[in-house]
């Protein structure tokens, strides 16, 4: 007994004890990018919100007085040919953008993570049913999917946000299923098992925190995605039916007069990009602050990623094709 | 030590289906573990040993055979009534990390195992306790507010063990539970289980590759090979009088700190891999790589008999193997210092 003694206490070397959550955000922080998305991200917010309150006319209005007028301090944004305010247009098309992109990937969202959940937990036969069904989903090309849901149900807000959403769940579903399936015969469940918890307490406490972070940036993925997939409806006629205005819309409409009234391009196309960017920032960044040990092994390069993402392919739903 | 034992095995057997294929990962595994004792299992990498830990803790359902734990026959208690057991059986698992939430502090983990077997009262006495445990373990009480990914290996471990104990168990199945640390704490944390053991009475299955440790910590080591005990001797006499060739080989394959030029054994590595499970040569299952293998080996499959008091090997020509073993095990050992304090 004399050669060995065992220390009697060791340091811990974290004088600090930090939450989670902050130490998230110290890294967000750290990511200049991504902060400066997050503060675009709540301004196209808070337009959405605020826009039809704010917005100088009505989206509807139109004035053949004015139509065609370059951009003035009347019509900072311009006027279209048929008189509507450019400006107001574009607010109001924060509205649109807001409810159907955080709506529609909320709803793809929620049926993934039911179908992932279920498969995962069950295996067998629900998880092969499951996971054949997102194989033909994976083969089956998303945008055509949406083109006949829109044809089917119509141009309005709710079915154009159904349209979005519904061929979009596969990549949630993928990854929840994956990440439940990853851990369900691991150690830490086994441990959790090994002290008796019941299969309720595992999915509560060991489970499901250990999910959100990735389901949260596969989201912060999922809504710029979305967004893309609503303009480019817009760009084959079959997005929101005007005069709901849309980015989509006024960009497919100016792409016709880009020659004689440039500013119908300028402004919405601008300020679209703008905000896709901002998502994709902040989506970036919240992959690093959330999940920092995803990315060690055989980490995509931030500028490839969103390379990727800009080709329609997002990284973080598993490659789901626009 | 009592009379009763703590543990039964009896002929404990656990297949796995691999693609239509039966794997035979323990087949008919018998021992008696005394209140206070330490078994230890040693073999290679896929010889079932970390499986059999599993199934007598019914972490995995036993195929053929029954546990017995505290007299009690462990396939008889209801999913219920197995959960509240658990407070008495425990496990130790070779990755603390793995092991541990990533989400939870290293105190909320370690009050989780007691507020999942409701009890250590109320919420302030759960945290009080919690802080008694992480100092015997040899942490700070400021470690339960630490993430587990912001402890060293050795204080994972040191952890993993605190959870463990809270629940106040008489059996703690050790898997591996040095394997993925440093030398140096290696031995901090082997003396921290004998110190528990001596303290608290409690019964140990230590699962290990280093033969060593094993020496080392156990009263009574099964050797297993393909799923299967080849050998089964008191600690000391496995050592000394190795029986079957394959431990005889295990103990020529284990490093040694530099000694004195006239103790040394050559190391030889263990000829050739272990088979598959999926399909175990016949005969005897180690023939392939045996040195001694006779025709016989080939056709007829060794039983485990006594070779010599209280001393089990299933080799036929166990008798001649311990001659010609490995002779001077009293040098064998991870290192001078563990054999020494010993």
């Amino acid at each position: 007994m004399a050669v060995i003694t065992a220390p009697g206490a060791i340091a811990v070397r974290t004088p600090r004890h930090h939450s989670q959550l902050w130490l998230a955000w110290r890294r967000y922080k750290r990511n200049k990018l991504a902060v400066t998305g997050a503060v675009v991200v709540l301004i196209f917010v808070v337009i959405g919100v605020i826009g039809p309150w704010v917005a100088p006319q009505n989206y509807a209005q139109a004035n053949f007085l004015y139509a065609n007028h370059a951009p003035s301090l009347r019509f900072p944004f311009g006027t279209d040919g048929l008189g509507h305010d450019m400006l107001s247009q574009v607010i109001w098309s924060f509205r649109n953008a807001l409810e159907i992109a955080f709506g529609a990937s909320l709803v793809s969202f929620l049926i993934g993570l039911a179908l992932g959940l279920w498969a995962g937990l069950r295996g067998g036969l629900a998880d092969m049913a499951v996971m054949r069904l997102v194989d033909f989903m994976f083969a089956f090309p998303n945008y055509f999917l949406s083109l006949f849901l829109v044809v089917a149900m119509g141009r309005s807000l709710l079915p154009i946000l159904l349209a979005i959403a519904i061929p979009g769940w596969a990549g949630y579903a993928r990854l929840v299923r994956g990440l439940v399936l990853g851990m369900r015969n691991g150690e830490m469940v086994e441990a959790a098992r090994a002290l008796g918890a019941t299969q309720r307490h595992i999915a509560r406490k060991y489970l499901l925190p250990n999910v959100t972070n990735s389901i949260f940036v596969a989201i912060a993925f999922g809504v710029p995605f979305d967004l893309l997939v609503m303009a480019s409806l817009s760009l084959v006629g079959l997005g929101l039916r005007p005069p709901l205005p849309s980015f989509g819309n006024m960009i497919a409409q100016a792409g016709a007069n880009v020659l004689g009234y440039p500013w119908l391009m300028y402004f919405p196309a601008a300020i679209f990009a703008v905000i896709l960017l901002a998502f994709l920032f902040v989506a970036d960044g919240l992959q690093e602050a959330l999940d920092p040990k995803a990315g060690e092994g055989g980490r995509v390069p931030r500028s490839r990623r969103l390379l990727q993402i800009a080709r329609g392919r997002s990284p973080a739903v598993g490659g789901a094709r626009l | 030590m009592s009379d009763e034992p703590i543990l039964k095995a009896e002929a404990v057997s656990k297949y796995f289906k691999v693609q239509g294929r039966t794997l035979r990962a323990v087949e008919r595994v018998s021992f008696e573990l005394g209140a206070g004792q330490t078994l230890g299992l040693v073999g290679e990498s896929g010889s079932g040993k970390s499986t059999l830990g599993r199934v007598v803790l019914r972490l995995l359902e036993a195929d053929e055979g029954k546990v017995v734990f505290q007299g009690q026959d462990l396939a008889k208690l209801s999913g219920r009534e197995l959960r509240l057991r658990r407070r008495d059986m425990q496990i130790i698992f070779q990755d603390p990390l793995a092991s541990l939430n990533p989400r939870m502090t290293v105190g909320a983990a370690i009050e989780d195992a007691m507020v999942v077997q409701k009890i250590g009262g109320s919420a302030a006495e759960r945290r009080q306790r919690t802080r008694e445990l992480l100092e015997r373990v040899g942490l700070p009480v400021s470690a339960a507010e630490a993430y587990p990914f912001e402890l060293s290996g050795g204080q994972q471990q040191r952890v993993g063990i605190a959870r463990a104990l809270s629940v106040g168990p008489k059996l703690v199945v050790c898997d591996e539970p040095i394997s993925a640390l440093d030398v140096s704490v290696q031995v901090q944390i082997i003396e921290l289980l004998r110190e528990l053991q001596k303290e608290l009475g409690i019964t140990y299955i230590f699962i290990s590759h280093n033969l060593g440790v094993v020496q080392l910590l156990s009263d009574t080591v099964l050797v297993l090979y393909l799923g299967e005990v080849v050998e089964r001797a008191s600690a000391e006499g496995l050592f000394q009088r190795p029986a079957h060739p394959y431990t005889q080989a295990l103990m020529r394959s284990v490093l040694k700190v530099p000694e004195a030029a006239e103790k040394r054994v050559p190391l030889v590595a263990l000829p050739g891999e272990i088979p598959s499970p999926l399909s175990p040569p016949a005969g005897c299952p180690y023939h392939p790589r045996c040195p001694l293998a006779a025709d016989r080996c080939r056709v007829e499959k060794p039983e485990l008999r006594m070779v010599s008091d209280g001393h089990m090997a299933a080799c036929h020509f166990a008798e001649e193997a311990a001659i010609g073993g490995v002779n001077g095990a009293a040098a064998f050992g991870a290192s001078p210092e563990l054999a020494a304090s010993s």
